[in-house]
């Protein structure tokens, strides 16, 4: 990340999926880490995912999912974002994602995955390193 | 109090100042007790309670169970009459095997049914739907249409179960559903018990799953209560819910608070529709989180009853004493599970599920040790129930009622809630009620603070959790969890499609036309619902018709 440059996220909660503590925890604890952070709120499909994360100009996107669908939305988010041009944009994933299916996501094009009990901090310096 | 008693509490006041002077600094910094065990809400522990810690006046305050306030328990015998029901939520992939884990549980000596719907079913959607794409069958079982009802609960005679349903938005639609499988079962809806959550308004404020807007949300929850009153005598109505609030990361008081004031909004709103109180409210029941802070758990519950007695005496002055008793549901605390070192989950539970018997529960789920990783596997969830067993049979906390009543600790903490309790109810109607509460984002921003202030609390070491921030191991994953086949999505696609081949179509439109009059006028939807699922109308044909008469909420970002 360019010195000076105040980092832009979004951090969004995709599907029918209504846990959005962890999202908006995240949310609350990059913005007190200094970083520009948008929350889009519940159901959002992969298309407005992207949308919203071109209009808002950010460099990463947090998609926050438990409810085991990841699978199947997040490779979605890669194709448009691909579509878009817009493969600059990092992906980070948190939630509960099994073990078996971390390679999947990963060779899909997530540039990290964090799992319950993680600490904010690490999710801090994990944006600030890319 | 008399005289002699008062005497007799400032004589041990006096002493107890003797003994702290004996014994501890002023200075609490320069003590070893500042080490910051368990913190868990707003109330402050005291270092030693004692008679008079409390005031209290037995007779009003705790009186006996089974008799108002309700403090020690709803019956007079509790757990020495029958222990609580042993309800294990369960549900995933397609009816036939969500059906065939319930017939398992079952065997194992479970004692009521708890379905888990997938995320699908429970906002009104088909499983064909593009919306449904990958979530189907994930989180719960997938439910389109009368068919699937049928399959979940084959070989399950429901006269002889209680059967408890997750699912709100549209609960009426389900309870239509499970009326029509007893049906042709050849049971009448009479002899039918159990629960359908049927509580919109923590939807809107934890839990995600609505699709109306909160005032014919609101109309379909009362259409409910005025059904089952005149049809299901036996069936909860709704579970007024705490449980999914304190996931979203409310402290204790909150989670009561929270709770109680959606069950007056729900009371108020079925009375402003020409209700008589004692009419429905004696089939109002409740749901609550079993936390970590054990003590703090323990007199959660029996504040809860307090207040909710002295609501429905006072304010709404009901007088069928089964209207004043807060009957509820128990689950453990699903966000104090942890990935890490998954088999400390199984002591995690076990206190909790303690907590909740101590606190005079009428039924409980034990979560599964491995649940922060995936849905419940066969073994993890037999063991889960085992626990419950376990304190059952073999602790002995059963043999006597609210064995903790006149605990100094335990009544003072109930004190203190109750005080708490109240100062955020008078907070909510003073804003107008949950309702309009809700919609100024008042109870979400208020669960939010205290969520990241959790969060933070872990960061800084202030909070201990074993094997997050003290006590970590490194550790292969576990193996042999439960995995739902993608193959179910397409399964539950194809079965939906026979039931749109096979039914008879002029029958589902002509019913679809009706629910639509009705939903516009203000007859109760109860009979047209039921109308509608005889004729194999799917959830998300009926869902949409409703979507178009009712419109659908959209969340305000309150963040």
């Amino acid at each position: 990340m360019e010195k000076g440059q105040r980092i832009r996220v979004l951090i969004g909660k995709v599907g029918l999926d209504g846990h959005d503590r962890g999202a908006k925890v995240i949310a609350q604890a990059l913005r007190d880490a200094g970083m520009e952070v948008i929350y889009t709120g519940l159901r959002q499909t992969p298309d407005q995912i992207v949308e919203a994360a071109i209009q808002e100009d950010v460099q990463i996107i947090g998609i926050s999912i438990l409810s085991g669908a990841h699978n199947y939305l997040l490779p979605k988010i890669f194709e448009l974002l691909a579509r878009e041009g817009a493969q600059d944009i990092q992906v980070i994933v948190g939630g509960v994602i099994p073990e078996d299916d971390k390679a999947f996501l990963k060779e899909a094009g997530v540039a990290e995955i964090f799992g319950t009990g993680t600490s904010t901090g690490d999710i801090v310096n994990f944006i600030k390193q890319i | 109090m008399d005289k002699d008693m008062d005497m007799k509490l400032g004589e041990i006041a006096q002493q107890k100042a003797l003994w702290e002077s004996k014994h501890f600094t002023e200075d609490l910094s320069k003590s070893n007790e500042g080490w910051g065990g368990s913190v868990e809400s707003e109330l402050e522990f005291q270092r030693l309670y004692s008679p008079d810690s409390l005031d209290l006046d037995y007779l009003s305050d705790l009186s006996f169970p089974g008799e108002f306030p309700y403090t020690r328990g709803v019956q007079p015998n509790m757990y020495r009459g029958r222990f609580w029901t042993m309800r294990q939520y369960a549900g995933f992939g397609t009816a036939q095997e969500t059906n065939t884990r319930f017939l398992y549980l079952l065997k194992q000596g479970q004692t009521g049914l708890s379905v888990a719907f997938d995320l699908v079913t429970q906002i009104g959607y088909n499983s064909d739907d593009p919306l449904a794409q990958g979530e189907v069958g994930k989180v719960g079982v997938a439910i389109d249409s009368l068919a699937d009802m049928e399959a979940l609960f084959k070989d399950i005679p429901l006269d002889r179960v209680s059967t408890s349903m997750t699912i709100n938005a549209p609960a009426a639609i389900l309870l239509a559903m499970y009326i029509v499988v007893a049906e042709k079962q050849g049971i009448a809806p009479s002899k039918l018990s159990g629960t359908i959550q049927n509580d919109i308004l923590k939807e809107y404020m934890a839990r995600g799953t609505y699709i109306f807007p909160p005032l014919p949300s609101m109309r379909l929850i009362t259409d409910t209560f005025q059904y089952c009153a005149e049809h299901l005598p036996n069936w909860n109505t709704i579970s007024i819910s705490g449980y999914h609030i304190r996931e979203a990361g409310s402290n204790a008081v909150q989670e009561v608070a929270f709770t109680l004031a959606d069950g007056i909004a729900y009371v108020q709103a079925a009375l402003d529709v020409g209700l008589e109180i004692d009419q429905f409210a004696p089939r109002l029941s409740f749901f609550f989180n079993a936390h970590s802070n054990f003590l703090e758990e323990i007199a959660k519950f029996r504040a809860a009853r307090r207040v909710w007695a002295k609501i429905m005496k006072n304010r709404f002055k009901a007088k069928n004493p089964k209207s004043l008793m807060l009957r509820f549901h128990t689950q453990t605390a699903g966000c104090t599970l942890t990935a890490q070192q998954p088999e400390v989950n199984i002591m995690r539970v076990a206190f909790q599920a303690l907590s909740a018997v101590l606190g005079g529960t009428q039924s409980l789920h034990t979560n599964s040790w491995d649940e922060a990783l995936a849905l419940p596997s066969q073994d993890s969830a037999l063991l889960a129930l085992r626990t419950q067993q376990t304190i059952a049979y073999e602790t002995g906390i059963t043999d006597t009622v609210d064995p903790l009543g006149g605990s100094y600790c335990v009544e003072k903490l109930t004190e203190d809630l109750e005080q708490a309790v109240w100062a955020y109810i008078d907070k909510i109607d003073e804003l107008g009620g949950a309702v309009r509460a809700i919609e100024l984002g008042f109870q979400q921003n208020e669960i939010q603070t205290s969520a990241y202030r959790y969060q933070m609390e872990i960061e800084n070491q202030k909070r201990i959790i074993v094997g997050i921030n003290k006590f970590q191991m490194q550790q292969d994953p576990p193996q042999g969890l439960l995995k739902v086949t993608p193959k179910v999505e397409q399964e539950q696609k194809q079965r939906l499609a026979t039931v749109y081949r096979k039914r008879n179509q002029e029958k589902v439109e002509a019913g679809l036309i009706r629910l639509e009059k009705a939903a516009e006028s203000t007859e109760n939807l109860m009979p047209y619902l039921l109308d509608c699922v005889r004729n194999y109308t799917t959830l998300g044909e009926i869902c949409d018709v409703l979507r178009k008469v009712f419109g659908e909420y959209r969340q305000e970002n309150t963040f």
